[in-house]
């Protein structure tokens, strides 16, 4: 089953007719993802890759579209995810990197009282293995199975991936939440769905340093009684020190969000600590009983 | 971005913040003359770098004479300052800024940022401000005020005013720092700041309010709708590598060790470098490839691996995605290799997309590299590569 997204998603994308977008749709086609057009302002009543293109969003419900993804240049994603946002799109994906932030502000003002679940920007996006993939990671390390994997960085998020596809778990369901400071979707809103998800044994939460997003999931964690192992790992125990590294994380004006702090917090909630980022399928394997 | 002090009460007197008359100089000459040009009795002199701590580092000083301001001026510029938030190798000063002082009978905090939980902008403000403002915060936090803005509403007077209550502002004052915040505000949101920190902002014996120290960051992917800021970044401030770096869009950071560190994505090249300690190694540097990143980028940030004298290996970590390709990296690792001749050791760990094409295109340039099977491996084997214990 997984969580989010699964074999009826059917989603369009905002900006379809891209070079990138072109060979991502392909791709996600090709593993099985029911697309059923695209929305590119300018371009509407067009055919590309065989879909529909409309001009807008509200245009493209005639698809009855239950998910978006945005693949759209930095200076037009808040304005593609409001869109969405005001046709009610039920999932908005955004794996646009450099998005300012003031404009996710403004994302943020749209989402709150909608119906709409955004994933990213920043992100790699999400997939349910063999199912429905939307966004930009590779298709291959996956594997459908028992994890559930939520993290900030999407590198960390493949290498997850591969090791719990190496000890014969696989994943339920993979999602990104992103690197930028402000963003949908958060850990706390992934780990409900996957307490509540029948095929998720276990959850994977990658976090990193900056920001307390992983405090925060640890507070969450404390409340919960899913008798589901949360494996977490935190990145940057060991990052030069008052530096931006890579995400646009904005300062922290008074310290904190540092890796031992978030370490400590989700150990003090239950989370079972994977020692080293090598070491988070192993990890898993163990807490559900594996050797 | 970082502006400099000046640069950022310059953009703030624009939008209506009470600052002082200010002037920058660059030698101590021009510094001693500012002082004449501005008038009074006493002036402060403050070095113009992007740290935070100057203060205690040495780099504020207050003068009574004009000469005395020109001496100033000449015992700052030139030196490198160490503040807390600089580093051992602190920074170099080029440029002073001279304002007329003033008594402070009160020192306020006052912070626009962007709070990262809520996804909003919002005001932090202190009736404790000053120096000590950290300490302050982390032991009493109730000393700390906060008001959050709804970015569907905006700032809302009823909010200011009970935020300038509780700083313990009345009458004129409260009225100026509510337009101050509204100022700010305004700033903040038309700049595309990610920060803009006063502190202190004082209350002055003459009873006016005065922004006497400001902080600003500029949100580095909204500087592009910005061509005014062009002009005011500053390269002095970043080391001539992060610039080279920067050129190729590589985001680099120097570290002390001597594994040269390549990885794809900021997450997991703080893993490596956490992995790197774990086996023993340290890290010389922290090294990010963006997914759209071309072979010659590659090349470029290999080249500057290869040309650091302390680096004794070199781990490059890339997992391949829907965009990434390990071709790709591994193309731009044996044109930077093939150019070098002999080279330190290069230790390779590709995964996901176009992984076997990677280490193919490796073999077929004939560029000597070690393949590592996953993470713990790759770490190790840099690590001993390097003559850590491994």
């Amino acid at each position: 089953m997984g969580i989010l997204v699964d074999g009826d998603t059917k989603v369009i994308c905002q900006g379809l007719t891209g070079a990138t977008a072109t060979r991502l749709s392909e791709r996600a086609i090709a593993y099985g993802t029911k697309i059923v057009g695209g929305v590119v302002p300018g371009k509407g009543g067009q055919t590309h890759l065989y879909l529909p293109v409309f001009g807008t969003v509200k245009e493209a419900t005639a698809t009855q579209p239950d998910a978006s993804a945005v693949f759209v240049p930095p200076d037009k994603a808040a304005g593609a995810i409001i869109e969405s946002i005001e046709a009610e799109i039920p999932l908005v994906v955004c794996v646009t990197e450099r998005v300012p932030v003031l404009d996710m502000v403004r994302v943020k003002g749209a989402l709150e009282g909608s119906k709409t679940r955004l994933i990213g920007p920043n992100s790699q996006g999400v997939i349910t293995p063999d199912v429905c993939k939307i966004g930009v990671m590779p298709e291959r390390p996956h594997m459908p199975g028992r994890v559930g994997i939520v993290s900030r960085s999407a590198t960390l998020n493949y290498e997850a991936v591969d090791q719990t596809t190496t000890v014969h778990l696989g994943q339920s369901t993979s999602v990104g939440v992103g690197g930028d400071p402000v963003y949908g979707m958060n850990f706390i809103d992934c780990l409900e769905l996957f307490f509540a998800d029948d095929a998720t044994e276990g959850v994977i939460l990658i976090g990193e340093i900056g920001g307390t997003a992983e405090e925060e999931a640890a507070e969450y964690l404390k409340t919960q009684k899913s008798g589901k192992p949360v494996v977490a790992y935190v990145a940057g125990l060991n990052a030069p020190t008052d530096r931006r590294m890579g995400h646009a994380g904005t300062v922290d004006v008074f310290g904190g969000g540092g890796a031992a702090d978030k370490i400590k917090a989700l150990e003090s909630a239950g989370a079972i600590i994977a020692p080293s980022a090598a070491e988070m399928g192993t990890t898993m394997r163990r807490a559900l009983g594996g050797r | 971005m970082n502006l400099h002090e000046h640069q950022a009460k310059e953009i703030l007197k624009a939008y209506g913040v009470p600052v002082p008359q200010g002037t920058v100089a660059s030698t101590a000459k021009d510094a001693a003359d500012a002082a004449v040009a501005l008038g009074g009795s006493a002036w402060v002199v403050k070095a113009q770098v992007h740290a935070g701590g100057r203060g205690r580092a040495g780099g504020v000083k207050i003068v009574k004479s004009s000469r005395a301001a020109g001496e100033a001026a000449k015992n700052m510029l030139g030196t490198r300052l160490v503040t807390a938030q600089t580093g051992a190798a602190g920074i170099e000063v080029n440029r002073v800024y001279i304002e007329q002082a003033c008594d402070v009978d009160q020192e306020i905090y006052l912070a626009a940022l962007i709070d990262r939980s809520l996804g909003r902008v919002a005001f932090l403000a202190s009736r404790e401000g000053g120096e000590n403002i950290e300490e302050t915060v982390t032991a009493q936090p109730d000393k700390v005020n906060k008001l959050v803005v709804d970015p569907n509403v905006g700032l809302v007077p009823t909010d200011t005013q009970a935020l300038v209550k509780n700083l313990g502002l009345s009458g004129d004052q409260a009225e100026a720092a509510q337009s101050a915040m509204e100022a700010i505000y305004k700033a903040f949101i038309e700049s595309d700041a990610s920060l803009i920190e006063i502190n202190p902002l004082a209350l002055t014996s003459a009873g006016d309010l005065l922004a006497l120290d400001v902080k600003m960051i500029i949100d580095d992917n909204a500087v592009y709708r910005h061509p005014e800021f062009e002009k005011l970044w500053d390269e002095a401030e970043v080391s001539a590598d992060e610039i080279e770096a920067r050129r190729h869009e590589l985001n680099y950071v120097h570290m002390d060790g001597n594994i040269g560190v390549m990885v794809s994505g900021a997450g997991l090249a703080l893993g490596i470098l956490d992995l790197l300690k774990a086996k023993g190694g340290d890290a010389a540097d922290f090294m990010d490839v963006r997914p759209v990143a071309t072979r010659e980028q590659i090349a470029a940030g290999i080249r500057m691996l290869l040309a650091d004298a302390k680096v004794k290996a070199i781990l490059v970590v890339a997992m391949g995605g829907g965009v990434l390709r390990c071709d790709t990296i591994a193309e731009g690792i044996a044109i930077a290799c093939k150019e070098a001749g002999d080279h330190v050791p290069v230790i390779v760990r590709f995964a996901g997309t176009a992984k076997e094409l990677g280490e193919l295109a490796m073999q077929n340039q004939a560029v000597g590299v070690t393949f590592a099977d996953d993470l713990a491996d790759a770490a190790q084997k840099a690590v001993a590569a390097a003559g850590g214990k491994g």
